[in-house]
């Protein structure tokens, strides 16, 4: 396999575009990533997005991306893996080149959740669990995070304010994000009078349904010389599985899927925790960033609340998360979501994040994108230098 | 949304806590396997299990999907059954504000939800507070 490197970028802001279709949100996206390479079209071309049938009525959603993106003819396909479409688009990309069979890919992330009642996109986003065994049993996706956090809190002995650091660190960092969705501080009086919608996840703890598009050009250490932009190199991109249904797991705390795609991406990588100096996670609800982070050997079992409260994963702490908000204020655009964390992370890299979010001499991030209840765990290693 | 033929299909399921077990391994399983997920053999016998469980975790639901509005506040609950599985269940003929961690629950037949007014009516196993 070759060295991968990404050497372009887009993004658009996080809100609820009422004024832009899945269609115009991804070619903004995508031609940002083009103008940032000065080129007009790649080898193959990957969509990262979950919901665009159920909530749109449009499949087939690769190929009229690609149209409306002036890249008739190029080959195009959609990937699905839930919450974690993203960043499994971008691992198609990255194989893509990798492999030789193409120079250039491109990878985008649209998803449009605003286009529906809340309702409608509830029901779709529930459609990431087991339908027959978990939904059909009037389970939505926010009720099996407060099974976790309800089991994690027990187990563990928290009480819910605990988790209002992961809240806070999230909001205070997406106030210097402008493609942020909630640019506002929230502390931990307002986290606790916040509305429950499963007890005991409220509304403070879930990332806010929202609209957007980000997007990735990728290609060869055999064609650096083409594009302007420093490139910054794909050290590792693994993905794991694990059951779909939360009740078919030995333990649920534990997201066995982090652990392996975690453990895969340093063996490909040849690196370890220390060497990681951010760590984009997939907060899409508080419980999930104390399993990501402890899934992943950051933190020991049952310990992550209790870092995040003592400042470690801070932006000046130990090992900063959810550097531009994270999907927590950011947002989550649910199948753009893993490429926001792949251009935040190489933001990073570059050293081109807004000073108050930049963490010094960024050189080795990781991101992680989770589908559904950990079902689908992808975690990918970026550096600014060639390992 | 699931219709006649799916609902037909999971009945046994549904109605009868229907699971597998393996004839290797002897691990039990919910739902019905055709591969052993501990062996990878695909050698498996029915399975109905007691509906005798312990409530592992559960949630007390305030916005649900719209098939459920009627319901809310429900309880969702994980179940640990006791011949093995784990299973995702609502509870029911309890007040949620009882509900604990490790309470012991049996398996109840009961209405899960309708398609509205004229569609299909949904029945299927709720947990409540053992009483047998
Ligand atoms: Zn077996």
């Amino acid at each position: 396999m070759r060295p991968v490197a990404i050497v372009g970028i887009g993004q658009t802001p996080v809100r609820e575009h009422w004024d832009a279709g899945l269609r115009e949100l991804a070619v903004q996206a995508v031609w940002q990533a083009l103008d940032e390479c000065q080129i007009d079209t790649v080898d193959v071309f990957y969509v990262g997005n979950m919901l665009s049938g159920t909530l749109t009525g449009q499949e087939h959603l690769a190929t009229l991306i690609a149209e409306y993106a002036g890249l008739t003819g190029v080959e195009a396909i959609k990937a699905e893996a839930a919450c974690g479409s993203g960043a499994a688009a971008f691992r198609q990309a990255v194989l893509a080149v990798a492999s030789g069979a193409a120079e250039v890919a491109l990878a985008v992330g649209v998803e449009k959740l605003t286009e529906t009642s809340t309702h409608k996109t509830t029901d779709g986003l529930a459609s990431a669990a087991d339908a027959d065994y978990e939904t059909a049993m009037g389970i939505s996706f926010v009720a099996l995070n407060a099974l976790l956090m309800r089991r994690y809190m027990y187990e563990y002995r928290y009480h819910k304010s605990d988790f209002s650091a992961f809240i806070e660190i999230a909001h205070r960092n997406a106030v210097h994000n402008p493609n942020a969705m909630f640019r506002h501080l929230v502390n931990r009086d307002q986290y606790e009078r916040a509305k429950m919608v499963a007890d005991p996840v409220n509304l403070l703890d879930s990332s806010p349904i929202a609209d957007g598009a980000s997007a990735v050009v990728v290609t060869s250490i055999d064609q650096l010389k083409r594009f302007p932009n420093r490139p910054i190199w794909v050290a590792a991109c693994e993905v794991s599985t694990d059951t779909i249904a939360l009740d078919n797991r030995e333990n649920p705390l534990w997201l066995k899927a982090a652990e392996r795609s975690v453990h895969k991406a340093f063996k490909t990588s040849g690196l370890t925790h220390r060497d990681i100096q951010l760590f984009e996670l997939h907060d899409a609800f508080s419980i999930m960033s104390a399993l990501s982070l402890e899934g992943s050997g950051f933190a020991e079992r049952g310990t992550a609340v209790r870092l995040a409260n003592e400042g470690h994963f801070a932006i000046d702490g130990r090992l900063p998360i959810s550097t531009f908000g994270g999907l927590k204020a950011r947002g989550h655009p649910v199948g753009a979501t893993g490429l926001y964390q792949i251009v935040e992370a190489t933001l990073q890299l570059r050293g081109q994040a807004p000073e108050a979010i930049q963490v010094p001499d960024a050189r080795i991030a990781m991101t992680q994108n989770i589908g559904g209840s950990g079902a689908t765990i992808i975690t990918t290693i970026l550096t600014r230098e060639r390992l | 949304m699931m219709g006649i033929p799916g609902n037909w299909r999971l009945r046994k399921q549904r109605y009868q806590l229907a699971g597998t077990r393996c004839q290797n391994c002897n691990q039990i399983h919910f739902p019905p396997r055709q591969v052993c997920p501990a062996c990878k053999n695909r050698q498996l016998e029915d399975f109905r299990l007691s509906g005798r469980g312990t409530v592992y975790s559960y949630t007390i639901i305030y916005q649900s999907t719209p098939k459920f509005e009627f319901f809310v506040p429900y309880v969702v609950a994980l179940i640990d059954l006791e011949e093995g599985p784990r299973i995702t269940a609502q509870l029911t003929d309890v007040d949620p504000d009882q509900v604990e961690i490790g309470m012991p629950v049996e398996m109840v037949l009961r209405k899960i939800s309708e398609q509205g007014e004229r569609g299909l009516i949904h029945y299927g196993y709720k947990f409540r507070p053992r009483i047998r």
